[in-house]
């Protein structure tokens, strides 16, 4: 990329400055020099530097490897030119991309970025190109107040929020009219907690707390349908919405179940040790509190089968495919979004199928079949057959390919986790409660 | 790269091809008269007198900063808007600042004053955010306001403009690296700041700045381990990190004995000695002879590192959860390591570029440690939507956990990867195949069929890349194998693929001796079809005929001569040479020179197998986590993680002084050398100075006192009072020695009898309870904890009590002379103990009597009546808020404000003697007073009971009450778990204590001791060896660290070689019986004697802890 200059600045002293940083590479650490968001074309939409400006033609590397990796999954997350270290992350067909010179904890700036995402995600609801151009400002601010000179220092968005107010509607139509903007007014005080996930003051006239409590279901089946691998994912999301202080108390009936766990940093980890309940003053609004998972030691229940068959002739332009989905172990609930996404080999020109339920779509450019089958109704079993067209000449496809399944299961956590009860201490209040439970298909694969 | 960045700077700004211009530079030319004019709108709006079209402006202005356009020429109308009243032009008049104020330094040094202003404010944040700006603007000409600045705000009042300063210490360094110096002072001081805001921070500045400067840890080492937990995620990887490096420096290899058991399972330790701890590298022999000498004990402060840490793997931030694996990688025994696996394949499921970090440091850590992973292999399993650069770790990972018992497993995983579309995937498998082959003898020759099954793969790379690893799994072996090169042989007629072909002819050629009928024969077929080869096949064919020319030139002479022709006349002119080449070496003619002689040796000449290993092996050497390792190349910055030490360098460097106002006893500090650490910290919690043991000192000064348990207990409260204290004391140890003087006999011989049958039992015994030593560690920290917590704490309590008697302090002289010298380096250690000695030596005799054992139970129970008011009169003067040293029973934000804490008192508990005094203190820090505190729901083991204390009717906002229960514990040392309840609330705790505060001090005489001793023999009585640490080879030291392990009273002895205890179960009422005779050179046995057998080998195993440091 070459840049056209203009060139009246060439005298300023940031010159020599800048000389001797890059001469003295020991003590010109820091953590994340600059931070690059760019889209999926390769355009940088915006740039935010925490100190001295990095020329944004450092990208060029990036985008060699990107060119290179074909897939943006595949692109290498951290890139070694010769005076930096690219370090990207890809989210929501955005890449964002962090500079760094000196030696840092690569999984440092990768938490980070991708908090970064979520945060922005937190504010606009979505986490795209066009949000951010639409609130370039709001988003500069907010990478402002993320990183003192590299160095995290408010990413916690309950914090952040009180600095730079998330745009609503009706704001953005006050501001309008106003003058005003985004940026908050008073000054933050969560910064100065001991607890900067709550800031206090927090008022609500329907007190409610609401907890998800999402599996999935990670598995690899194969070919004659026996589990190869499988085990649960767990997520218990929480929407609390409480005035005051209260300190919740979440306990379970069977928590011996969770064979590994990850906390929200609100979650006493002691309490956890030594009587298996969590305790915590919860964040203001959505968060995850938990995640865990159920060994694979544990017999994980699979709640579909799968009836397969896809071959294609020795001979001639030709293959078969007939898929057919039965219940399994689905504990009396209904399995419902059953979806199969089949990668076909590269050979196969098109599919001419029937289904006896829900529709099938084959992308001839991406080579993908996707059929939506919906619920799955344990009296009439769905059912995909027909035949697939094969490039005439070309050699038979060597593999079969794998079929990946989504699915849900509402009011059903797979594990048998139950909650046992939520107490509420250091309020008055009588809040509202609720618990939700729901298993989908996390990484579900069958192997063909 | 980075000049010349600088270099474009500017100009980066201006444009990005094919993107609008706005925002440009005016100076540039009229030609751009649009723009002129648009700056031109700015600099109007923000000369305007409304805030709302400064707002507009800046906002617009700030939107082309984000986008890289250059708003630099706006400058001088920005900086005007600095002292602007709206706090939200303000910020961004800020933001536009520190982006530009470099370039315009001149027209920038305007601004300062505002923040020079703003660092006065009486709001805390506007003093830090007028800091932060301030130090972002990277203008040298204010370094020194920047420094003063900075020195000022790192001891403000307030913890985050303390923070703010930590932050800006390194953006003034790279500013100016000549302020070095200057900045380690405030690192310096900022580090010795106890809140968990500021700690992140400042380790960061210290990383940053003077990394080498590990001394400034010592002091704060055991402060950032318990502020740890509560520090903000970032600041956690950055001290964690550091940490690491530092333990580095600082204890003994915990693996140095297992390396050498564990030669037998690490399959690395025959692949070479290189890739192996140091430890490893040296004589084998010798360094089992070291380990037989030296039983490794981990230094305590070691164990607060691991212990303090391991929660943080149930992080949500994967990298701190990977901080804390490489932490236990590198630091924590083997039996221990096994922990971080199930986070580790935890962050497996986190974001894609998650995976590829973690795969990568998985992947050096299974090479070591392959058995931690080995029960997580499913894990590793690789999907077909996985992106490759995952499936390719993760294949890595499987290989590296392949071993006998689970190879046919992987093989068969194996099989379906090759099956799969991604070929550079599929490529990669077959190495992975062809590395188990190697790897495990007994599947090579399933590997080898396997693969040569492949060979009939239509996908070129497939048989390609099976034929290479062919290739090298037959140069291992290729005399077992030529049935496998027949059949290769066999497949040129089938197989097309050029760079398969090629391969086959080179391993013919190269085995031809191993197939001497079918390489002619090949040739043949060759030389009929060479014309209509590749090239890369022709080359092969020809090198081909020249080894078969070589070997068996009957058979092929005139084959070889026809492929020498065909390639004469070849298109490619690489062909032509080599044949004209070979024909030279191999067919002799006149001209051909000396060469030809040597052709044998040329074609035939023995080419190495090639080694398939791991590219993670040896990547340890990097601090796993980092850049470094991952690029497995050294990052700028980077601080090499050293090797262990040889002989740990002095622990005591990490004992901070005591701060003036807390309380602290003699007691206290001796026993800081055996216990654990880690809990002191634990007490302290979030609130804490770490006033941690400076022990060596205080104990050679603690002499006088230190049999008795209860003599010492100096706070500033009473140095006034000391003169008349000592001296008072001085008469009574006098008064003491006589009494000892008389009973004098000597009487040992009946302990060595039975040495030798107790030493096999012993030898069994060590073992065993190492083993479990660390199992216990690493498995339930709880138990440790609440070990070794209670016992320290109950100390303080007990001061608290005595001090009320007046009895006796020896120590405050030491605690004055210590307070002073704040720099306590080692020489003013040693003045120090050297002082101390003289004080010893003026004062009579070590000998002394239990203090305890004359308490009359009823001036005991008085004392805790003072003991109570006491501390409820005066909480500042005794326990100001946060010096507590006891146990945690509520945190205070679990508590909402109120936080209790509790020790063990070691007084006789009035109403019920079976019962075990625990004193417990409530602070209520809340904002609202807490009423009824009381206790409810008890929950014991059978047989247990407790008398609770009386219910506190009501505890203000800000203060402190105490209060005395009773446990009897059953001699057991299960907790005792119930419900503190106040008015509003419920807590569940547990009081679980260390086995030593299970007894009780008796006094007997020597005969006594011996008689009951010979009661307690065989089962009763538990013998060790063990090596006395250094510090403590002198009786006095024996007797201070046996005392406050367990409280036991000392035994009078005639011999000056060994030392006795006795005490009896607080419930049971059984003898308890510790004789500790040292030997020559710091050896010593320890005897116990005590018909509890588990309290015996509890005991044991704390005493031994206690003496072994």
């Amino acid at each position: 990329m070459r840049f056209v200059g203009s060139g009246s600045h060439s005298a300023f002293p940031v010159y020599w400055q800048h000389h001797n940083l890059s001469t003295k590479p020991e003590s010109a650490a820091e953590m994340i020099h600059s931070v690059f968001l760019i889209n999926y074309t390769g355009d940088i939409f915006l740039e935010k530097h925490w100190k001295s400006v990095i020329n944004r033609s450092v990208c060029d590397y990036f985008f060699e490897a990107k060119e290179k990796a074909l897939e943006p999954e595949n692109v290498p997350p951290i890139l070694q030119t010769p005076h930096h270290y690219l370090i990207n992350i890809y989210r929501g067909k955005l890449f964002f991309l962090a500079v760094i010179q000196t030696e840092v904890p690569p999984l440092f700036v990768i938490e980070f970025l991708h908090k970064v995402a979520e945060t922005l995600q937190d504010y606009f609801g979505e986490c795209s190109e066009s949000v951010i151009k639409d609130n370039l400002v709001t988003v500069y601010e907010i990478l402002e107040e993320m990183l003192d000179n590299g160095f995290p220092l408010a990413t916690e968005s309950n914090v952040l929020k009180e600095m730079i107010r998330p745009p609503t509607i009706l704001r953005s139509v006050v501001n309008t009219l106003t003058g005003g903007s985004n940026l908050g007014d008073t000054l933050p005080t969560g910064q100065l907690s001991n607890i900067p996930w709550r800031r206090v003051g927090v008022k609500y006239t329907n007190n409610e707390a609401y907890f998800d409590v999402i599996e999935e279901i990670d598995a690899i089946l194969d070919k004659s349908g026996s589990t190869v691998f499988a085990e649960i994912q767990g997520v218990i999301e929480a929407c609390v919405r409480l005035t005051g202080m209260p300190d919740l108390t979440l306990s379970f009936m069977n928590p011996r179940l969770l064979d590994d766990v990850s906390f929200h940093p609100s979650v006493r980890f002691k309490r956890w040790e030594s009587e298996r309940v969590l305790s915590f003053i919860p964040p203001d609004g959505n968060f995850t509190l938990m995640t865990y998972h159920v060994s694979s030691q544990n017999l994980v229940a699979i709640p579909v089968y799968v009836k397969q068959n896809i071959s294609f002739m020795e001979t001639g332009p030709c293959g078969r495919l007939d898929i057919t989905i039965g219940p399994k172990q689905t504990m009396g609930k209904t399995v419902e979004g059953l979806l199969v996404t089949i990668h076909m080999p590269k050979a196969v020109l098109n599919a001419n199928l029937t289904a006896t339920q829900g529709n099938y779509t084959y992308d001839l450019a991406t080579k993908v079949l996707v059929w939506d089958v919906g619920k799955l109704n344990p009296q009439k079993l769905p059912n995909l057959r027909g035949s697939l067209s094969v490039q005439s000449g070309a050699p038979k496809p060597e593999e079969n390919p794998s079929l990946n399944i989504d699915m849900k299961i509402q009011q059903l956590a797979i594990s048998g986790l139950k909650v046992n009860r939520l107490d509420m201490y250091g309020e008055k209040y009588k809040p509202f409660k609720g618990v939700k439970y729901l298993t989908k298909a996390g990484k579900f694969q069958v192997r063909t | 790269m980075s000049a010349s960045s600088g270099f474009n700077d500017e100009k980066g700004g201006s444009s990005s091809v094919g993107e609008p211009e706005y925002g440009h530079d005016p100076a540039s030319g009229g030609i751009f008269s649009s723009d002129y004019k648009r700056h031109d709108d700015l600099k109007e709006m923000l000369d305007s007198n409304k805030d709302s079209l400064k707002l507009e402006a800046m906002k617009r202005i700030v939107a082309m900063i984000a986008r890289g356009k250059n708003a630099s020429d706006l400058f001088p109308a920005v900086v005007k808007n600095v002292a602007c009243k709206n706090i939200e032009v303000k910020k961004l008049v800020y933001v536009y600042l520190v982006r530009y104020a470099e370039e315009q330094q001149d027209l920038a040094l305007l601004s300062i004053s505002t923040f020079q202003r703003g660092l006065k404010d009486p709001n805390q944040l506007i003093r830090a955010s007028a800091l932060r700006v301030l130090s972002s603007i990277r203008v040298t000409i204010i370094v020194p306001i920047m420094m003063l600045a900075i020195k000022e705000a790192a001891s403000d009042m307030s913890p985050y403009v303390r923070k703010t300063a930590a932050h800006a210490i390194p953006k003034l360094y790279s500013l100016d690296p000549e302020q070095k110096d200057q900045l380690i002072e405030v690192i310096e001081k900022l580090l010795a700041d106890k809140t968990t805001l500021v700690a992140g921070s400042v380790v960061m500045a210290f990383e940053e700045v003077c990394p080498e400067r590990i001394d400034l840890i010592h002091k704060n080492y055991r402060k950032l381990c318990n502020l740890l937990i509560d520090v903000e995620e970032w600041g956690q990887v950055v001290i964690i990190n550091m940490l690491t490096r530092y333990a580095r420096t600082q204890f003994l290899n915990p693996n140095i004995n297992e390396n050498l058991l564990e030669e037998g399972c690490d399959k690395t330790f025959y692949g070479s000695d290189g890739n192996d701890d140091d430890e490893e590298e040296k004589d084998k022999g010798e360094a089992a002879a070291l380990a037989k000498r030296k039983p490794y004990v981990m230094d305590p402060d070691h164990r607060l590192l691991l212990r303090n840490t391991k929660p943080l793997l149930q992080s949500r931030n994967a990298a701190v959860v990977m901080a804390v694996a490489q932490l236990y990688f590198h630091l924590a025994p083997k039996a221990e390591v096994g922990v971080i696996a199930k986070a580790l394949v935890r962050l497996l499921r986190s974001h894609s570029e998650v995976q590829y970090v973690v795969l990568q440091n998985v992947a050096t850590m299974t090479i070591k440690r392959r058995g931690m992973f080995e029960p997580y292999l499913k894990s590793f399993y690789i999907r077909s939507t996985d992106p490759t650069q995952i499936k390719v770790l993760k294949l890595e990972v499987l290989t590296n956990l392949a071993n006998e018992t689970n190879i046919s497993t992987i093989l068969r995983e194996f099989q379906t990867y090759i099956k799969s579309m991604d070929k550079d995937f599929v490529a990669a498998t077959i190495q992975a195949i062809g590395r188990c082959a190697t790897n495990i003898g007994e599947v090579r020759d399933t590997c080898l069929n396997g693969l040569v099954q492949l060979l009939s793969n239509r996908d070129e790379l497939v048989v390609a890349e099976s034929v290479v690893v062919i290739k090298k799994l037959l140069q291992m072996q290729p005399e077992k194998h030529s049935d496998i090169i027949k059949h290769m042989a066999k497949l040129t007629d089938n197989i097309q693929v050029p760079m398969a072909r090629a391969s086959i002819l080179w391993l013919i050629g190269e085995y031809c001796e191993h197939v001497p009928k079918i390489a002619p024969d090949v040739l043949r077929k060759m030389a009929k079809s060479f014309t209509n080869e590749e090239d890369i096949v022709k080359l092969q064919i020809l090198n081909l005929a020249a080894k078969l020319y070589l070997t068996n030139s009957k058979q092929t002479k005139l084959l070889t001569q026809y492929v020498l022709n065909l390639a004469k006349y070849d298109q490619n002119y690489d062909i032509r040479d080599r044949a004209r080449f070979i024909r030279q070496l191999i067919v002799p003619t006149e001209k051909s020179g000396a060469l030809s002689k040597y052709a044998k040796k040329l074609f035939l000449a023995l080419k190495p197998a090639p080694v398939l290993e791991s590219p993670f092996k040896d990547r340890d050497h990097f601090q796993l986590g980092s850049l470094s390792h991952l690029l497995n190349a050294k990052a700028g910055g980077y601080q090499e993680l050293p090797d262990w030490p040889e002989a740990a360098p002095d622990p005591s460097v990490r004992n901070v002084e005591v701060p003036e106002w807390t309380k602290c006893s003699s007691r206290e500090k001796r026993k800081e050398k055996k216990v654990e650490k880690p809990f002191y910290s634990d007490s302290e919690g979030e609130s804490g100075p770490t006033e941690s043991a400076d022990s060596e000192s205080y104990s050679s000064g603690s002499d006088s006192g230190s049999g008795s348990a209860e003599s010492g207990s100096g706070s500033e409260s009473q140095e006034s009072e000391e003169a008349s204290d000592s001296e008072e004391e001085e008469k009574d140890t006098k008064k003491k020695k006589k009494k000892e003087e008389l009973k004098k006999p000597v009487q040992r011989s009946e302990s060595s009898e039975q040495s030798s049958e107790e030493e096999v039992r012993k030898r069994a015994r060590k073992s065993k309870q190492q083993k479990s030593d660390s199992e216990s560690e690493s498995d339930e920290d709880d138990d440790s904890d609440s070990e070794s917590i209670p016992s320290e704490s109950e100390d303080s309590e007990s001061e608290v009590d005595v001090k009320n008697k007046k009895k006796v302090q020896t120590r405050v002289k030491a605690v004055q002379s210590k307070a002073p010298p704040k720099p306590v380096t080692k020489e003013s250690k040693k003045e120090m103990s050297l002082l101390d000695l003289d004080d010893f030596e003026a004062a009579p005799s070590p000998q002394v009597t239990p203090v305890n054992s004359f308490l009359s139970s009823s001036l005991a129970t008085d004392l805790e009546g003072l003991s109570l008011s006491d501390s409820v009169l005066s909480p500042t003067a005794i326990s100001p808020p946060g010096a507590q040293k006891s146990y945690e029973l509520l945190h205070r934000i679990t508590g909402e404000g109120l936080s209790v804490e509790y020790c063990f008192s070691r007084q006789p508990f009035g109403p019920d003697t079976n019962m075990v005094a625990v004193q417990i203190q409530f602070v209520n820090s809340a904002a609202a007073d807490a009423k009824n505190l009381h206790m409810e729901d008890v929950k014991l083991q059978s047989g247990m009971r407790v008398k609770e204390f009386p219910e506190i009717e009501l505890l203000p906002a800000g203060e402190t009450a105490t209060a005395v229960m009773g446990i009897d514990f059953c001699d057991s040392t299960q907790a005792a778990n119930f419900q503190l309840c106040t008015h509003s609330r419920k807590f569940f705790v547990s009081i679980q204590p260390p086995v030593g505060e299970l007894m009780k001090p008796v006094f007997m005489t020597e005969n006594e001791f011996k008689k009951e001793q010979g009661q307690l023999m065989g089962m009763n009585e538990i013998t060790e060896k063990l090596t006395l640490g250094a510090k403590c080879r002198n009786e006095h030291t024996i007797v201070q660290k046996v005392t406050a392990a367990a409280n036991l009273s000392r035994v009078p002895c005639g011999s000056d070689k060994e030392c006795r205890f006795a005490g009896r179960t607080a419930s049971g009422g059984s003898l308890v019986l510790v004789t500790v005779a040292s030997e020559e050179d710091g050896a010593a046995r320890l005897t116990l004697n005590c018909d509890k057998m588990v309290i015996g080998t509890m005991l044991v195993k704390d005493v031994l802890l206690a003496l072994t440091q």
